[in-house]
C-alpha cells in the first residue's frame, strides 16, 4: 500500500465539468438558468407564465429534475415547449455531469434559453455548480420574510431573486423592508424580481430581464 | 441523501485518480470534514458502507474521518472566535459582519492504495 495526498475538495471534480460545460453553452449561444427553491415555491407555474408571455421572442426548453414523476415536465410539454425529465433516483440536488447528460438526451438544436428546474431544496442545490450562466432563486411570499437568515448561501450564490406569489400578501406577515434588507446583507448586487405569476404582476421586469440575459449570452458566446 | 450525493462525489474522484495511476484496489480514504459543512458523519459513515459494496475499487476501503474545527472572523472587532458555540453573531462585539474562516470544508485529503 502507498499513500496518495490529494488534498482536494470533493465537489472540485463536478466544479470543472461545471466549466465544461458552462463554456461548451456559451459557444453554442445557449443560456442555461438554473432555477433553485423550495419544494413548492411554484417553480412550474413561474415557468409556465414565462413561457406563455416570452415564448414567441425565445425558444425555451426546460429540464425538470425531481427524485421522481413526470408531472412538471407534463406541464410544460402541454404549453408546447421542449422539455425533459431527470429522476435523481434520491439525490438531493442536480450536478453538472446529470445536467449535461440531460441537455444532451433532450437537444439543444433552435434552443435560446434552457431552465433547469432542479430539485425543491435550498441547501445542496446551492453547493453544487450544474454548469449555469445564470442562477435565479425563487422565495415565495409564504416562506417568510426570515428564509435569508436561514439559507444564506442559496442567496449569495444567486444573480436574481424572484419572490413569488406576491398576491398571497394579505394573507401574511411578511416584511418586505425587513426581507430585502436581509437579502442585500447576504449579497448586495442580487436583482430582486417581486412577482405573481397568477395576476402577472411584476412579471414584465423580470421578463425582460431574462430576455437581456439571453441576447448577452449569445454576444458573449460570439465573441469568445 | 445529501450523504450520498457527497459520497457518490468522492468516489468519482478516486475513480479517476485510480485510471491515472493505474490503482487496483484502496486501502482507505481519509477525509477532512469542517463542523458546520452540513455532513452528518454517522450517516455518511452509513453512506459509504452501503457504496462501497457496489463499487469493487472501495470494497475493502476504511474510511477515516477528521474535523476541521469551525472559526467565524469578525470584521468589526478583528476577532476570531468558535463558529458553532456562538454563530453569527460576534460574542465579543454583538456585530453581525462576521465570515466563516474555516469549517465548511469537506475535502479528501488522502488515500492508501496498491
Amino acid at each position: 500500500m502507498r499513500t496518495i495526498e490529494l488534498h482536494k475538495s470533493v465537489t472540485e471534480s463536478n466544479d470543472r465539468d461545471a466549466e465544461r460545460l458552462r463554456s461548451e453553452l456559451l459557444e453554442k449561444g445557449v443560456l442555461l438558468v438554473n432555477l433553485m427553491s423550495a419544494a413548492g415555491s411554484g417553480k412550474t407555474t413561474l415557468l409556465s407564465r414565462i413561457i406563455g408571455d416570452i415564448g414567441q421572442k425565445v425558444r425555451i426548453a426546460v429540464l425538470e429534475a425531481d427524485i421522481e414523476a413526470s408531472v412538471d415536465a407534463e406541464r410544460i410539454e402541454a404549453l408546447g415547449a421542449r422539455s425533459i425529465q431527470v429522476h435523481t433516483d434520491g439525490m438531493c440536488h442536480m450536478d453538472a455531469g446529470m445536467t449535461e447528460t440531460g441537455l444532451r438526451e433532450m437537444g439543444l438544436d433552435g434552443i435560446d434559453l434552457v431552465f433547469l428546474e432542479n430539485i425543491g431544496n435550498l441547501i445542496c442545490p446551492a453547493e453544487y455548480d450544474t454548469g449555469a450562466g445564470l442562477n435565479i432563486m425563487i422565495s415565495s411570499l409564504p416562506e417568510g420574510d426570515d428564509k435569508p437568515l436561514k439559507y444564506p448561501l442559496m442567496f449569495q450564490t444567486s444573480q436574481a431573486l424572484v419572490l413569488s406569489k406576491i398576491d398571497t400578501a394579505s394573507y401574511f406577515h411578511f416584511d418586505m423592508d425587513k426581507f430585502i434588507a436581509r437579502v442585500r446583507f447576504l449579497n448586495p448586487t442580487i436583482h430582486i424580481f417581486p412577482v405573481s405569476a397568477k395576476t402577472g404582476e411584476g412579471m414584465e421586469a423580470l421578463e425582460d430581464y431574462l430576455l437581456e440575459q439571453t441576447k448577452a449570452w449569445k454576444e458573449k458566446g460570439s465573441h469568445a | 441523501m445529501h450523504e450520498l450525493s457527497i459520497v457518490m462525489h468522492v468516489a468519482k474522484t478516486i475513480d479517476e485518480l485510480a485510471e491515472e495511476n493505474q490503482l487496483a484496489k484502496i486501502g482507505s480514504v481519509t477525509l477532512q470534514v469542517g463542523e458546520v459543512s452540513g455532513i452528518v458523519t454517522d450517516y455518511f459513515v452509513d453512506c459509504w458502507n452501503y457504496f462501497k459494496r457496489k463499487h469493487p475499487l472501495l470494497v475493502d476501503s476504511e474510511l477515516k474521518l477528521e474535523t476541521i474545527h469551525a472559526v467565524t472572523f469578525c470584521e468589526d472587532c478583528k476577532q476570531d472566535y468558535e463558529t458553532v458555540r456562538f454563530g453569527r453573531i460576534c460574542p465579543y462585539c454583538g456585530s453581525e459582519h462576521t465570515y466563516l474562516l474555516t469549517g465548511n470544508e469537506c475535502i479528501i485529503k488522502e488515500i492508501e492504495a496498491e
